[in-house]
């Protein structure tokens, strides 16, 4: 496949607009997707392909047309719902929790709602405390959902295709920090697999598993550890629900030390279901020490700078917890 | 039209749904079936008003008070039975109970737990009619409880902005559980609030099942020439409680017997005698066929089998 560099914001809207292309019952629904081109410019050019029919801009409702998009995906057509910011996710929490969510169980099976639901996630802009948040812990948390969140152009191109092709309500997270972040996709459409977590570095002292924007400071981290003699294995989840515990397992076995490092704050993040189903499962034996977790600190996001940075997980906040890992913190068997 | 004009056939579908829900609550007091349910008596006339309107492809959505929406819509009261009792042949493998009962091939879209739950799932219906050139049209039931809910402003601007095809039929029952319209609203109609949207807004009696008919009947021309949303309002009332649970203890037994004096079956049946269309009293024999046909939909899902355990883990995702 002849590929090329893109921005991850152009790998998003590559996406849609070839499946908009192959299926007339795809559609973009959200507020200022249209001429605005979307608040971060990922559907910009898509009203003049394909008109305000299929590329609609709505009022500031953010319930009533994520809860129209459940309406339409019920009766065979597949919406693309973007919420401008994730923030705003908790407008449409009944939409969401309770009837996309439900819907397919309640109804016996008799029922299906293929929608997704794409919105940036995530701090370090600047934008304070409602609109910087990363909540998709909660979906991770709801039965019927499942979440997507990739961190490379290559993997929201495809991830977002499946997405789109898969029979039940996908919330896809993209991040604010990643529109800009360029790399290889291939021009033709292709899809991930949802569900299949990747190793994006191979290591033998730490497993460190993320997502998203996190996984990029997790990489830097690395090469950090890397100069200083620690090979540290990288996995990008990139689907939070369904989890890949196969393939997180696989690599603690190896490596038998584990940290999770998430952008959300930590208390009942999904860092800590990771941790959960190592340690309740076989693998837990191939640990030689406590799981460790880097998150944000428990408080909502400040605006200023410094404030921000404090709080939020950052590449070298990253070394120092697997050196912390290593170095301090040695288990009973080491 | 649903039913063809079979008058008859219409008082038949509110009797189906009286005893329907009348037996539901008698299992219910003998301890028969659990969860709970919310039943419809009085409020007949409305659902088999609007959906007799209705032609084949339209879809309607419902509410917690669904039993009569499912069963004027054409659902099988043998599936419904069973699913109330849990059982596998229900229309939800008993997974959904009184609740969610739907039949989303047919067109209809569910019932709905959560007030208000189903006015965006019933403008997604319309904007698919609407995207792909077809003339149906969606409506839907909610009641009054539901007009103040942040989700009815969100999807009547929406519908209108689109002229969506929608029908959006409030079932002013009086009370949202224990709260009175009067103390819930400052508006004196709940159609008022149309004005605000851009819609027309129509109020009429509910018990009155031809009033019911024929406004439905001009909202969905509107609906189907592209002339977009109604908001029509039913001013009914429920004779049982909000759900098993309910002692009654906001509204008196005076208002209660006051209402049910208006019946919407009495009344229906009566207009029918008017017509010709029955016998004086010939309608009550049409009544004991009803209810025996209820009971004997109680009795045979009593022998429907349980689901499978394992079945509570499937059908979470497609």
């Amino acid at each position: 496949m002849p590929s090329r560099e893109i921005t991850y914001r152009e790998a998003v809207r590559e996406a849609m607009v070839g499946a908009m292309r192959e299926d007339p019952d795809v559609f973009l629904m959200g507020e200022d997707v249209g001429v605005y081109g979307g608040a971060f410019g990922v559907s910009r050019g898509m009203l003049e392909e394909f008109g305000e029919e299929r590329v609609v801009d709505t009022p500031i409702s953010e319930a009533g047309y994520v809860g129209l998009c459940i309406g339409a995906a019920l009766v065979g057509m597949r919406p693309i719902a973007e919420l401008q910011f994730s923030d705003f996710i908790t407008h449409c929490m009944d939409q969401l929790v309770n009837q996309a969510a439900k819907i397919r169980y309640m109804f016996g099976g008799e029922g299906r709602v293929p929608m997704v639901v794409r919105t940036p996630g995530g701090a370090g802009t600047g934008a304070a405390a409602q609109h910087s948040q990363s909540l998709e812990a909660w979906f991770v948390h709801v039965p019927g959902l499942k979440v997507v969140m990739p961190s490379t152009p290559y993997d929201a191109k495809g991830l977002l295709l499946s997405a789109i092709d898969d029979p039940n309500t996908v919330i896809f997270y993209e991040h604010k920090l990643l529109y800009n972040k360029k790399g290889e996709v291939p021009e033709e459409p292709y899809r991930i697999p949802i569900g299949e977590a990747r190793v994006s570095r191979g290591g033998e002292d730490v497993t460190v598993v993320t997502a998203g924007l996190m996984h990029h400071y997790v990489l830097e981290a690395a090469e950090a550890l890397s100069s200083t003699g620690v090979e540290a294995e990288v996995m990008d989840l990139r689907t939070l629900s369904p989890m890949d515990d196969a393939a997180i397992r696989r690599s603690v076995e190896k490596t038998g030390r584990l940290i999770v490092v998430e952008e959300d704050v930590k208390t009942a993040g999904w860092g800590a279901e990771v941790v959960s189903r190592v340690v309740e499962s076989e693998s837990f034996y191939a640990l030689d020490r406590a799981p460790a977790r880097v998150a944000a600190a428990d408080v909502p996001i400040p605006y200023n700078r410094d404030l921000e940075a404090y709080v939020r997980p950052t590449p070298e906040k990253v070394v120092e917890a697997v050196r912390s890992l290593l170095d301090v913190h040695k288990g009973v068997y080491a | 039209m649903k039913y063809d004009n079979n008058r008859v056939e219409l008082l038949r579908q509110m009797l189906l749904s009286r005893h329907f829900d009348e037996k539901v609550n008698d299992l219910y007091a003998e301890g028969k079936v659990h969860g709970t349910a919310h039943f419809y008596v009085g409020q007949e006339s409305v659902a088999v008003g609007a959906i007799a309107a209705l032609k084949e492809g339209d879809v309607i959505t419902s509410t917690h008070r669904g039993h009569g929406h499912a069963i004027a819509f054409g659902l099988d009261v043998d599936r419904m039975a069973a699913e109330l009792l849990g059982q596998a042949t229900g229309y939800c493998h008993g997974k959904g109970g009184s609740m969610h009962i739907a039949d989303v091939k047919a067109g209809m879209l569910g019932a709905n737990g959560i007030v208000g739950g189903s006015m965006g799932i019933v403008c997604g219906a319309a904007w698919a009619f609407k995207r792909r050139g077809q003339d149906h049209a969606a409506l839907c039931f909610f009641g009054e409880g539901a007009a103040n809910e942040g989700i009815f402003h969100e999807t009547l601007n929406l519908a209108a902005i689109w002229k969506l095809p929608v029908i959006f039929v409030c079932e002013n029952n009086q009370y949202g559980m224990s709260m009175s319209v009067e103390k819930a609203t400052a508006v004196e109609n709940i159609s008022e609030r149309a004005a605000a949207y851009g819609m027309p807004g129509v109020t009429v009696a509910g018990t009155k099942l031809d009033e019911v008919y024929e406004a439905t009947l001009e909202a969905l021309e509107r609906a189907r020439a592209g002339e977009g949303p109604t908001l029509l309002e039913a001013i009914t009332y429920r004779y049982l409680g909000h759900s098993k649970s309910d002692a009654n203890l906001y509204r008196t037994r005076e208002e209660i017997s006051m209402w049910r004096k208006r019946d919407p079956i009495q009344q229906f049946a009566t207009v029918l005698e008017g017509e010709g269309a029955l016998e004086e009293g010939e309608w009550r024999k049409l009544d004991a066929q009803v209810k025996e046909r209820i009971e004997e939909a109680f009795e045979k899902a009593g022998k429907e089998p349980d689901p499978e355990p394992e079945s509570a883990l499937e059908d979470v995702y497609a």
